[in-house]
Formats: structure tokens, sequence, C-alpha cells
């Protein structure tokens, strides 16, 4: 029933463009944040957050600015391979440094870095344009290139498959012994060790494959937007993706899915109608869903069910003592 | 195919050629981005007050060609991702007629070719960079406004004008394209036109930085005979008045060619004697106009509603007003009728229009030639805070960047002959 | 760089080191005693800094005694940390010190989108100043560079104060005593009776008082201006970060370190400046993961 569900749910997707033109340029931003947010949903397995991997998203769109830039407009699938390696070997080399630490300290160490490439790239104005950033030139696909029209369904797509793509990697993942070994380190990282598994190697492979796709979501986001700016790596950004998965919730790729979209869709239906209140309703929705629906929005359906039940037994009592 | 081909790219030529006379709409819709959050909406509110205000004077006379104007507007602070997916919301679905955007550079990068690849109208109404039609062609996007060449150069003059004899100059400038572009085109001209001088500091403060104690101590050590601060807003008014506090003025002649836009909020903290200007002949005491009653008028007004007095994105929102309204006449006039989209945008060639000051043409790559207005802050009675006194306006002609020639190469091939362009005079008792 | 530019560039850090203290040591406190990183700390700094400017001004405009304005700092910071800090705690923190610790994090991160909105809704957008309180206490010189006394003088003072008044309260009071012992024990200390929600709402009360009280006396040197408070809580972060969070005497030589490396940057590579409080945060935690004066948890098996 669930696999037909999210079946269901890919189809629909992938007719989007068919469906409703006008949501695919939404549709992809969600995708691009969503596939950071996998980064974040992953390492959330194993009690760690980072608060540091919009450096990740915005290595992913800088690459492309500056491969694109250099190329005139390099292929797609060349910026992916260019953005998996990138991110992939940055992840291993800070990921070496922050896998030996925990909770609170591994958040704040990510935040560190991310904010000391921030403070570069803001601050090397000739070499990354500082804050206005640098334009992303629209790319190739196959050696073939697109009007903006044309564009806007390439990416969408490419998002749509690297989202599809990277979601299948992590559940694959999560069933693998690594994946097994990653949920042991939020349990009990001492028995761990004890059955001669390293915990900060655990860690720092889930790391790297997070910062690949938190890469590949600063590609994709880059490309449309056709814009790399500092602003990718602020601190708010990589709350942002916590945000977002804490409100999916922790247990299952929908979650991420669901929250990706819920975010995005406050925040621009709050941008629309009120210029002014965004972060406001933002704010007071993320508040609501923590206190009432800690689980995020994966538990809402049986929260609501958990909810109904109380109150029906509330009447049913309330009936009885009136009798 | 080919077949198929055939008739559409002749309906489109002919589309192209012959612009055409529409059904009147029951509005004209304008899309406006400016930052209502952030540092930046200290110009980006008066902007939307402005263009409020402009849109009621507008539909009070019974509208463009008599379709009354409907304003949607967009808040730049919000990042360029909403900024780019509303931008695009506005054009699709609520399908405006024409969008002013905007006010940073970093916008109007972005926004120039989404334009015109959207085949939407854009008035860049207010972002200063000078690189967008330098590096490209475009058919949809005007800028009503000058750009940091005019804005900067007549910096320049006005200083070699005021106190030619210089010798050393600092530069404290925010750290971001403005900052650094304008100290760029600041600094061609110094290299070509007075070698001699020496650069003592070059300072670029993060943007929205809260302290510049440590800078001004550097600068108390160094005693440069100029200081040159682009900076605006915030990171302005908090440099000055630290500066102020300890006794940096005496010291140093300030150059500070945006604080048009802090005068009254700075009140006495800017001393007498400073060079100010303000990205264009924006001024509310406009020496040329402040006998005129729409102007006057107009600038009392703004006071009653704002408690402020306008400053200059006031200015620039009824440029791009005043360039749209000519736009929609002279369109009319050519169609003879409600003239579509495609017909007010060849209308925009080459057009001219006076918004608050004086007259501004866009010239043949879509850039419009402003003249540029300084000063230096004096006491007058009536006003708790300095205006501006010896003002000099500047001919846009003179100091742009000529069509199709990039701004500092253009700046390092000037000779002496620059020095001499003088401009008109004023004083404020005059 | 001769000792006479050394000395300038130590001036200048010192004084920036003061108010970086201030906001941080508020932060370290909520994290020591509630085990929460509070971001939306730095919007209480910048609404302290609002209510000072905007109390200051009234003062002003009221042709109060001016010397007035420096009891009125005082007065913004404590009303901003005991209303927001109080409703803060009682209505949202309280109900999830059981939960993930993560959670708590976003609820504040929540709240801070929240303030930083309804702060705009309130003040606008336009910079506030009121610098009654720095003019009153005239300037200093200092081998010829002019300085303000408001700020190598008196925000230098204010920070030692708070730090000793902090002590003094932690360790000879008795509400002191009680928060070091939920601290240190939860359970064995609500055993012994005390009330451990009690010591968490006034401990979270006094953290955003110093948030605020960093913000107002900032405010007479500086524009209040929109953002002001997400610049500050990153650098606060690094300053608790780097110290140990939860320590308050580490949190002043942190603050000095990143204040004064910042103003020796500003002197001889003024471009590395903007990422001095960074690197700092980098380079410590990776030396000391804990901190500079940190002490390791025992690890719970």
């Amino acid at each position: 029933m669930k696999r037909l569900l999210v079946i269901a749910l890919v189809v629909v997707l992938a007719l989007l463009p068919v469906l409703s033109a006008g949501n695919v340029t939404f549709a992809t931003t969600v995708y691009a944040k969503m596939l950071a947010v996998l980064g974040i949903f992953l390492l959330l397995q194993a009690g760690q957050v980072s608060f540091g991997h919009g450096m990740y998203f915005a290595a992913g769109a800088y690459t492309a600015a500056y491969m694109g830039q250099a190329m005139g407009g390099a292929d797609i699938l060349l910026l992916l391979l260019a953005v998996i390696a990138i991110s992939g070997l940055s992840g291993l080399i800070v990921g070496l440094f922050v896998s030996r630490y925990r909770y609170i300290f591994f958040a704040m160490l990510n935040l560190a870095f991310s904010m000391a490439v921030f403070a570069l790239l803001e601050k090397l104005f000739h070499l990354t344009g500082g804050t206005d950033g640098l334009r992303v030139p629209r790319p190739t696909l196959l050696g073939e290139s697109f009007s903006r029209a044309q564009f806007d369904i390439v990416i969408y797509y490419f998002s749509f498959i690297m989202v599809v793509l990277g979601s299948l990697g992590i559940w694959l993942y999560l069933r693998s012994p690594l994946g097994q070994a990653l949920k042991a380190v939020k349990v009990n990282e001492t028995r761990l060790e004890y059955i001669g598994l390293s915990a900060n190697r655990t860690i720092l492979i889930a790391y790297v494959f997070s910062a690949v796709l938190a890469g590949i979501g600063g590609l994709a986001f880059g490309l449309q937007q056709g814009l790399a700016v500092p602003e990718l790596t602020f601190w708010t950004r990589s709350g942002e993706f916590v945000f977002i998965a804490v409100l999916g919730g922790v247990g299952n790729v929908i979650g991420v899915f669901a929250g990706t979209v819920v975010f995005q869709a406050v925040r621009f239906v709050a941008a629309a109608l009120l210029d002014d209140a965004w972060q406001l309703i933002l704010g007071i929705v993320l508040i609501g869903i923590i206190l009432v629906v800690p689980a995020g929005l994966i538990g809402l359906p049986a929260r609501l069910m958990e909810l109904g039940r109380a109150i029906r037994k509330r009447r049913f009592l309330a009936g009885r003592e009136q009798e | 195919m080919s077949r198929l081909r055939m008739p559409l790219t002749a309906a489109a030529l002919t589309a192209l050629a012959l612009p055409a006379a529409a059904d009147t709409p029951d509005t004209i819709r304008v899309g406006i981005t400016t930052f209502l959050s952030g540092p930046a909406s200290v110009f980006g509110v008066p902007g939307r007050q402005a263009a409020e205000m402009l849109a009621e004077q507008i539909n009070d006379r019974g509208g463009l060609q008599g379709v009354p104007v409907e304003l949607f507007f967009v808040d730049e602070g919000t990042g360029m991702e909403t900024l780019l997916s509303e931008y695009r919301r506005l054009v699709d679905t609520v399908d405006v007629d024409v969008m002013f955007s905007g006010i940073s550079s970093g916008t109007c990068n972005n926004i120039a070719p989404l334009a015109e690849d959207l085949e939407i109208l854009n008035f860049m109404w207010d972002c200063g960079t000078q690189r967008i039609f330098e590096e490209g062609d475009y058919q949809w996007v005007f800028r009503t406004q000058a750009h940091a060449a005019p804005e900067v150069l007549s910096t320049f003059l006005y200083l070699m004008d005021h106190a030619p004899d210089f010798e050393t100059i600092a530069v404290v400038n925010q750290d971001y394209a403005w900052g650094r572009d304008s100290w760029a085109i600041f600094q061609a001209a110094l290299e070509t036109l007075r070698p001699d001088v020496e650069v003592v500091a070059e300072l670029f403060p993060a943007f929205g930085a809260a302290d510049f104690s440590t800078e001004i101590s550097r600068l108390q050590v160094l005693r440069p005979d100029v200081v040159l601060s682009t900076s605006w807003g915030g990171d302005l008014d908090t440099f000055v008045r630290q500066a102020n506090q300890r006794g940096l003025f005496n010291n140093s002649l300030f150059v500070l060619p945006l604080a048009e836009s802090s005068l009254e909020r700075l009140g006495f903290d800017l001393p007498e004697g400073v060079i100010v200007g303000a990205r264009g002949d924006h001024y509310f005491l406009h020496p040329e106009f402040r006998d005129d009653d729409d102007f006057t008028g107009f600038m009392d007004a703004f006071k009653e509603r704002t408690g402020d007095w306008p400053i200059y994105p006031v200015f620039h929102m009824a440029q791009a007003f005043a360039a749209l309204e000519a736009a929609y006449d002279a369109a009319a006039e050519a169609t003879g009728g409600f003239p579509d989209r495609v017909a007010v945008r060849d209308a925009m060639e080459g057009i001219s229009f006076s918004g608050l000051g004086r007259e501004v043409t866009i010239r043949d790559d879509n850039q419009g030639l402003e003249d540029q207005l300084l000063g230096v802050t004096r006491r007058a009675d009536g006003f708790d805070f300095n205006i501006m006194d010896d003002m000099i306006i500047y001919p846009a002609a003179d100091i742009t960047t000529p069509v199709g020639q990039e701004t500092l190469s253009w700046i390092r091939a000037l000779d002496e002959s620059f020095l001499e362009i003088s401009g008109d005079r004023f004083s404020h008792e005059d | 760089m001769d000792s006479t530019l050394a000395l300038i560039a130590l001036l200048d850090g010192v004084s920036y080191a003061s108010l970086l203290f201030l906001v941080a040591v508020g932060l370290t406190l909520i994290f020591g005693v509630l085990g929460v990183l509070n971001v939306a700390h730095g919007s209480f700094y910048a609404i302290g800094a609002y209510m000072a400017v905007t109390l200051g001004r009234w003062l002003v405009a009221n042709d109060w005694n001016p010397w007035l304005t420096f009891p009125a700092l005082l007065i913004a910071a404590i009303a901003t940390g005991v209303v927001l800090g109080g409703l803060m705690e009682r209505f949202l923190l309280r109900r999830i010190y059981t939960k993930d610790p993560v959670l708590q994090l976003l609820i504040t991160f929540a709240v801070f989108m929240i303030l930083e909105n309804m702060q705009r809704m309130v003040w606008g957008v336009q910079p506030y100043f009121m610098s009654t309180p720095l003019q009153l206490l005239g300037n200093i010189s200092v081998l010829g560079i002019n300085y303000t006394a408001y700020q190598v003088v008196f925000l230098p003072i204010m920070a030692l104060l708070t730090l000793l008044g902090l002590r003094l309260f932690l360790r000879h009071t008795l509400a002191g005593a009680r928060i070091t012992a939920v601290t240190q024990d939860r359970e064995a200390a609500t055993a012994m009776g005390i009330d451990a929600r009690a010591v968490y709402f006034t401990t979270f009360m006094i953290g955003a008082c110093l948030a605020a009280m960093g913000g107002a006396l900032a405010a007479p040197t500086t524009s209040v201006v929109p953002g002001m408070g997400a610049q500050m809580i990153v650098l606060s972060f690094a300053v608790a970060a780097a110290a140990g969070l939860g320590n308050i005497e580490g949190a002043l030589v942190t603050a000095l370190l990143i204040g004064i490396a910042r103003s020796f940057a500003i002197y001889l590579f003024p471009e590395v400046e903007i990422l001095v409080p960074y690197l700092i945060m980098v380079l410590v935690l990776l030396w000391r993961p804990m901190g500079l004066f940190g002490m390791p948890e025992a690890r719970k098996i």
C-alpha cells in the first residue's frame, strides 16, 4: 500500500510539467533543497545535526558558475561529475575533522567551517564576485543547448531524477550494514565500538555521502537560479535545511519531501500574500508543528488519529457520566 | 513541418514589425521589486511610498491612456530565490505589463536576462552597476537613471573643483559589489588624471558592520587629506557618527557620494564642509525646481505622509513612472489606440522624460542619461540638519561612458580636458 | 607595526571585545544551565538596542537630564530580557526540555525568525541612533589619537562588572547556588527540594537580560538597524564555543582574543578581518573540541 502510494507520487511528479506547468519552477526549488535536506536527514539517523551543510550547497552552485564561465556553458552531466567529486572531496576533508565530534560540537564545528567559507566568498571579491556572487551560465545537455523555457523543463527533470536516485540511495544505505551502524551511533556508540566498528568512520562515510547530496542540490539550485551567492552558505541557510528535515520527521524519506514542500509553500504563500511577514508566519507554523507533532509532518496522520481517538473517548466518557 | 513553420514565422515577423493597438485593459499592472526588509530597505521603503503616491497621482489624472495603474510589490530582501520566483509569478500569473526591478545590482544582474527571456518590459529603476549594458544587448530592459560611472566621476570632478591640491586619500567602502566597483572607477580616474595622489589606505569593512572604531583609529594615524566613502544607510550613518565623535572631520575632507540619503537622519552629526552626492540630480531643494509648484507640492506631500523629506530612491521611482507615462503616450500616438506591449517597448527607444528633476534621455544602449548634482554641507535656517550648498550639476553626456565602450578602459583613456567639465553652479541662497 | 600602533589596536580590540563578551556570556550561561543553544539570543540583543534607543530618545526629546540615558540603557535591557526571555521560557522552552535537543534548537530558531520580523514591524527599517551617553563621556586622547571614553573606558568596565557580578551571584548567593546545583545534577538538586523549573526560568531571563544589555550598551556607538541580531548571534556562538560552552570566564578570554585579533587584522591584513572570528573558532575547536576552557563530559554508557 505504502509502496503503491510512493510509486503513484513519483508518476504524478514525473508528469508535473504536463499536468501543472505553472508549478515547475516551484517544484524544482523544492527538489534542489530536498537534496540537501536528504543529506541532513542521513546524519540525523546518527543523531547528528550539521549547521554547516550550506557550504556544500554553495560548493555545487559555485562549481557550476566557475566551470560554466570557463567553458562557456558546460554540459550538465559533466557538471554533475565535477560537483560529486568536489563536494565529496571537501566533505571528506572537513569530515575527517568533524566526524570526531558529536552533538552540539559537531553542529558548531560545521557552522564554523561554513561561516569561514561564507566570509571567504564575500571577501575574495575579485575571485568570487563578493556578495553579488557569480552568474551561472545556462549549461547544455549532451551537447544540446536550450532556451530558458526548455531549460526550465530540463532542470526540472534533472533535479527530479537526482531526488529519486538520492532517495533510493538513502533507502538502500539505511538498510545496509553501514546504515544499521549509523543508527547504532545514535542509540549507543560504545556498544558499536565493542563489536569492532568505528563510530567515527561510520559518521565520516555518512558525512561524505550527505555532502555529495547537498552539493548536487546546490548544483540544481544554482543552475535553476542562474546564480551562485555567498548567502548559500550563510548559517540561516544551513539552519533551514535542518529545520526542514525535522519538520518532515526523522522517520523516512517521504517526510523529507513533505517537509520541503510545506516549508517552501508556506514561504512562498506568505511572501506573496503578506510581503512583510513571511518570517513571522514561517516561524509560527514551525513552532506549531514542533509543539503539536514533534515527530514531524510524517507523524501527522498518526497524531490526528490519536487526537480523534482521545476526543471520541472523552465524548464517550462524557456521555456515560450524563447517564 | 516546414509548411507549418512558414506562416508562423511570417506571423512572428509581422508582429515584430508592426506594433499594434490592443484592447484596452482594466488596469496597467506594474510589478515593482524593492527592499522592504534588510539594510537596503532604507531606500526600498521610501521607494515604495513614492511609488504609491505616484500611482495615486497618475490615477487621479485618469491613468495612463485612460487606464489606471495597479501596483504589485516584491521584497528584494527575501533573497534571490524568492525574488526570482515572485518575479516569474508576477509575469506569468498576474500578467503584469511592466516590471520595475530593482535596487540591488545583484538583482539587476539576474533580472535583466530573465526579463529578456520572458519578453517583459523591465526598468532598472535604481541599481548602479554599469556592467549590464556594457556586457550584453537588451531589447526589453531599460535603465531609467544613471549608472555608477557618472555618479563616481561627477564626485571626482567635484572634488577636483573643490579641493584640487589634495595629496593623499583613503577609502572606506562597504565590502560588496558597489563598494568595490565605485572605488575601481574612482581609482581609475585618480590614476589617469591625478597619478601623483597617494592612496594611503583601502579599507573594506564588512557590509552592515556595526563598528568602525579600528578603521577610524587607523585614519587618525594616517591623516589623509581626503576620506572617500561610497557607503550608505546604517553603515554610513554609523561611520559618520563615530568619525565625527572622534574628531576625524577636523583632519580630513570627507567625500560621501551617497550622503544625500542620510542628511536628514544624521542631523548635525554630519558636519559642515563635507562633499555630498545624490546619485543623480536628486535633492528635495533642487536649485532649478525649488520654486516649481508641482515639485514642492510633491516634496511637501511626501514629507507630510512619511515624516521624512524625499531621498534619491524617491526621485528614481518618479523617473521610472515618468518614463512609463511617456512611453504609453508615445506608443498610443504611434499606434493610434491603446498600445500593446511591443509598442510600449518600442516607444522607449530614445525617449525623454522628466521625473522630479532634469530631463532624462534613454540612449541607444537603453541606458538613461541623467545629470549629477553634488554639493557641500552647510547649516541653513529652518532645517535641523545640514543641507547642501555650492551645488554643481554635471551634464550626463560628458561623464557617462559612451555607448559600446567599457567604463574602466574609457576612463583610462581620458585626458586633462575631462577636468574642464565645469557643470552648472548654484548656491543655497540664490 | 610599531609599539604605538600595537597599543592603538589593543585599545580598539578591548572595546570591541567588551561588547562581544556581554552578549556571549548570556548565551553561554543559558547553555550551561539549560543545555539550550538559544538562537533567539541575537534578537534579544537587537531588541535591547532598539528599546534603549527608543527610551533614550524619548528622554532627550522631553528635556530630561541627559545623564538619565545611562540608567535608561539598563532599564531598557532589563525590561526586554525579563519580558521576552520570561515569555519565551514559560510558554515555549518549558514544553520541550524533555524533547530532542535538536527540537529545542529549532524552537529558538523559529523564535528568532518571528522576533526579527516583529522588530521590523515595530521599529521599521530606518537606522536608529542615540549617542547621548557617548557624547556625555567625551573623548580621551591616547598617543594623539582620539577615543571615546564610552568605548575604551566605560564598556570594558561594564564587561568587568558583569563578570564579577555573575561570579559573586553564582558563588555567594543562595539563588546562585541553586543555579549551580541544578547545572551540575538536576535530579539530585530536585531531590533536595530545589525547584528546577524556577531555576531555569530565572537563568533564562538573566541570560536574555545580558543579551539585551549588550545591545543597549552597543546602541550609543552604532546605528541600530534590521539584521544586527543575525550578525551578532554567530559572533557570540564563536566566542562561546571557542571558550567552551557554559564557561563564563572563558568567554571573556575568547572575546578578548577575537576582539584583539580582529583589530590587529584591520591594521596588518584588512582583507582577513571578517574571517578572524570563524578562523579562531575552527582552530580552537580542532585543537580542543570542548573549547579552550571546557571540561570533557563523562561519557555515558
